[in-house]
């Protein structure tokens, strides 16, 4: 148990690693174990496709220009990012504490509506005024959904897995009935949904792209979680509670309130992300509001095992993969499943490369 | 003892295989460019986009059964994509045709794309014309290279509503929508109208899944149907097969709505009621290539080929075709009022007075809210 806590500092910053060799070398492990499992997925992947009856090489050259080949398809690429960075922190945060928060989906559906339902009652304001409100309300509307997934755990023993995952459906339906219900805008017929926004309440684009400020906001937020899980007393905390929960409680520490604040930073991320959607791209909140994003986070957060800087390469790249799907169907007439296939395989990929740690004796601190 | 060695051979291999892929790799993606530009000069390419997968047995695929007619048009080419969600996804999807594939003429089919994803790429493409399925366009508002069609697809549910009427023995008929918006109600009123056409005991029970596509909803809601005493069922959600293949299974009729299920219910299937778009786009698009613009507000029913329906299945008696064909050449001749008084809501409130009647161009229907009455349920 010392042990392990003992070694918890120097294990835990790859990314930083101090001017020792043995650094170098666990930060080269960290490194290198993901990016030959991403390899080996490019492998199999390319088998799938070559099964389909698409040339391997053809579909690389073509995801490779549809995500990054040209400035309008890196736009593309960044746009579809900026929720994912919001979504997979909400799952890569709890998972500091050895929770297992799937969730997202609903804590961002819950910040949309809140965020929304604000930015309808108190039009009129300002507009950096009301969007910091709509901001604040979403955060909070999130925090506290994904808050009652760890009180659930923490106070009643429920597992946070299921609970977050059954109340992303609660908050689904939960916004249906109001966006079909109290909240609707009468105006709003076929297409039911809160009262519009306004052009002059918008989050605009990032000046010379045109790719939304969530962006921004999910870059700060992933640098922010990253400095407060390894750079802060409450970090080191977190993090000793997911190494041995006993061990933590000996301590001293208080494993409730940890919980309860890191579950609610989690949401908070999502919730923000649901804000920016109905501040930036609908308008207004809406059925569209639930289009997978919390999802895909799970991925994310798993594929940077839960490390809040590495989620930032990470959504790039299925920000990219998204980016180039469409182009995948177009020309070479493959179904929309194959990029699911190929984040499936990057998924299990990643997991199954975790037993390689250790295995690899270059990568071993000598001594 | 291998492992006392630095390297063990096979984790040398592996990173000189990584290397070589690393420095490879680059140079295969950006050398070399499979995509001819060149050939947009002549060819019109069109833009399909689908909020479901285009084989859904319903609302996408009756969109890529035209669009896969247009394929065969020479000097066409059409491009397309399936399940884009309805959000900035689009935008960039319709912005990826654009810039990458030089589409020039735009149809996002799902009724979500249109406020705000296509105003808003329409807006920064003005020389590329975008249509609408569904959309509400209205010229001075929304920008001229936009525009909406749909069509009166309540005139088939209302023939739907004929074969049931005459195929029931419970008098009690089932109807799986999707939500109470003023398209769904529509079809559920003139499905009902349909059928107390036929007799005017018959009700219809509808079930809300609360959203397009909830398969095992759907399939919920049609067995719940059919143990209350339900014999013949339609819906209104993106895809039918759920409802179709489970009321076959339990042995009751369908009636088809978007395009033809009959395969998936070979025995239970009277009739459908299916989009028949090719008439919409192929003016479109011959338009488009004329170099005149294509139309703005295109809406249609039956007699303009915008609607039809599927082919009578085995259980269709002679009396009820011969009612159907009756009322649809009716429909044909443009003189059928679907909403014709006096028609009550099933709150009892008369809606439409005895005399009065509103043509299916009406705006009035657009915003329909209430149920006729009939009709089990309640659009809250």
């Amino acid at each position: 148990m010392v042990d392990q806590i003992a070694r918890l500092p120097r294990t835990a910053s790859p990314l930083f690693p101090g001017f020792s060799l043995d650094s170098v070398r666990r930060g080269a492990e960290a490194i290198l174990i993901p990016v030959g499992a991403l390899l080996a997925t490019a492998i199999v992947f390319g088998l799938f496709v070559a099964a389909a009856g698409a040339d391997p090489l053809e579909t690389y050259s073509l995801m490779y220009r549809g995500a990054f080949g040209t400035w309008f398809s890196w736009q593309n690429t960044l746009q579809r990012t900026a929720p994912l960075l919001l979504t997979a922190l909400c799952v890569a945060l709890p998972a500091k504490l050895g929770l297992v928060i799937i969730g997202g989906e609903g804590a961002l559906v819950m910040g949309g509506l809140v965020s929304a339902a604000v930015g309808a009652a108190l039009i009129g304001v300002p507009p950096w005024l009301l969007l910091g409100l709509m901001a604040m309300a979403g955060m909070a509307a999130g925090g506290a959904w994904i808050a009652l997934a760890g009180a659930l755990r923490q106070f009643r023993g429920v597992n946070e897995t299921i609970s977050s995952l059954l109340l992303a459906y609660i908050a689904i339906a939960l916004m249906n009935h109001m966006v079909e219900g109290p909240l609707r805008d009468p105006a709003s017929l076929n297409k039911p949904s809160t009262p519009p926004l306004g052009e002059a309440n918008m989050i605009g684009s990032i000046p010379g792209l045109d790719v939304h400020w969530g962006l921004v906001f999910g870059l700060i937020a992933c640098l922010a979680a990253y400095v407060l899980m390894q750079r802060t007393t409450f970090g080191f905390g977190a993090r000793m509670v997911g190494g041995n929960v006993r061990a933590a409680r000996m301590a001293g520490l208080s494993v409730t309130t940890l919980s309860m604040i890191t579950c609610f930073l989690a949401g908070a991320s999502a919730g923000l992300a649901g804000m920016v959607e109905v501040a930036a791209v609908h308008g207004s909140a809406k059925a569209s509001l639930v289009a997978g994003y919390g999802y895909t986070g799970i991925l994310i957060a798993f594929i940077a095992r839960q490390n809040p800087l590495a989620v930032i390469p990470v959504a790039l790249m299925f920000g990219g993969i998204a980016a180039s799907g469409g182009l995948l169907q177009r020309r070479l007439d493959l179904p929309d499943a194959t990029i699911l296939v190929l984040q499936g395989i990057a998924f299990v990929m990643i997991l199954a490369s975790d037993t390689l740690y250790g295995r690899f004796r270059i990568f071993q601190p000598r001594g | 003892m291998k492992g006392h060695h630095g390297i063990s051979r096979r984790t040398a291999l592996g990173l000189l295989a990584g290397t070589a892929a690393g420095t490879a790799l680059p140079g295969a993606l950006s050398g070399g460019s499979p995509f001819p530009s060149a050939l947009a000069a002549k060819n019109l390419t069109v833009g399909f986009i689908y909020v479901g997968p285009r084989d859904d047995f319903g609302y996408n695929q009756a969109h890529a059964e035209a669009a896969a007619i247009l394929r065969k048009m020479s000097g066409v080419k059409v491009v397309e994509e399936e399940k884009v969600a309805e959000t900035s996804d689009v935008q960039k999807t319709m912005e990826s045709m654009i810039s990458l594939d030089d589409a020039t003429l735009v149809f996002p089919t799902s009724f979500g794309y249109f406020d705000p994803h296509m105003l808003k790429v329409a807006q920064k493409y003005p020389d590329i014309e975008f249509r609408h399925c569904g959309g509400m366009f209205k010229a001075g508002v929304h920008p001229a290279n936009t525009g909406s069609y749909f069509g009166y697809i309540d005139e088939g549910q209302y023939l739907n509503g004929i074969a049931a009427g005459h195929a029931t023995k419970s008098k009690k008929l089932g109807f799986v929508a999707a939500k109470p918006i003023p398209q769904v109600l529509r079809n559920i009123n003139a499905f009902t109208l349909g059928a107390r056409s036929v007799d005017p005991t018959i009700t219809t029970q509808v079930i809300f899944t609360g959203d397009w596509s909830m398969p095992v909803k759907e399939a919920e809601a049609t067995n719940g149907l059919v143990n209350a005493g339900v014999d013949v069922i339609t819906c209104h959600v993106d895809s039918p097969k759920v409802v179709v293949e489970t009321s076959e299974r339990r042995g009751i009729y369908t009636c088809g709505y978007h395009a033809n299920q009959a395969p998936l219910a070979p025995k239970g299937y009277l009739t459908g009621a299916e989009w028949n778009w090719i008439t919409v786009y192929k003016d479109f698009v011959e338009k488009t290539k004329a170099g005149e613009k294509p139309g703005q507000f295109v809406r249609g029913g039956m007699k303009d080929g915008f609607i039809k329906t599927s082919a009578y299945g085995p259980a269709v008696s002679p009396e009820s075709k011969a009612a159907s064909e009756a009322v649809k050449a009716k429909m044909m001749a443009g003189d059928f009022p679907i909403f014709a008084g006096p028609i009550r809501t099933n709150a009892g409130k008369e809606i439409i007075a005895a005399g009065q009647s509103y043509g299916q161009t009406d705006m009035w229907l657009e915003g329909m809210d209430w149920l006729t009455e009939g009709v089990i349920g309640s659009t809250s």
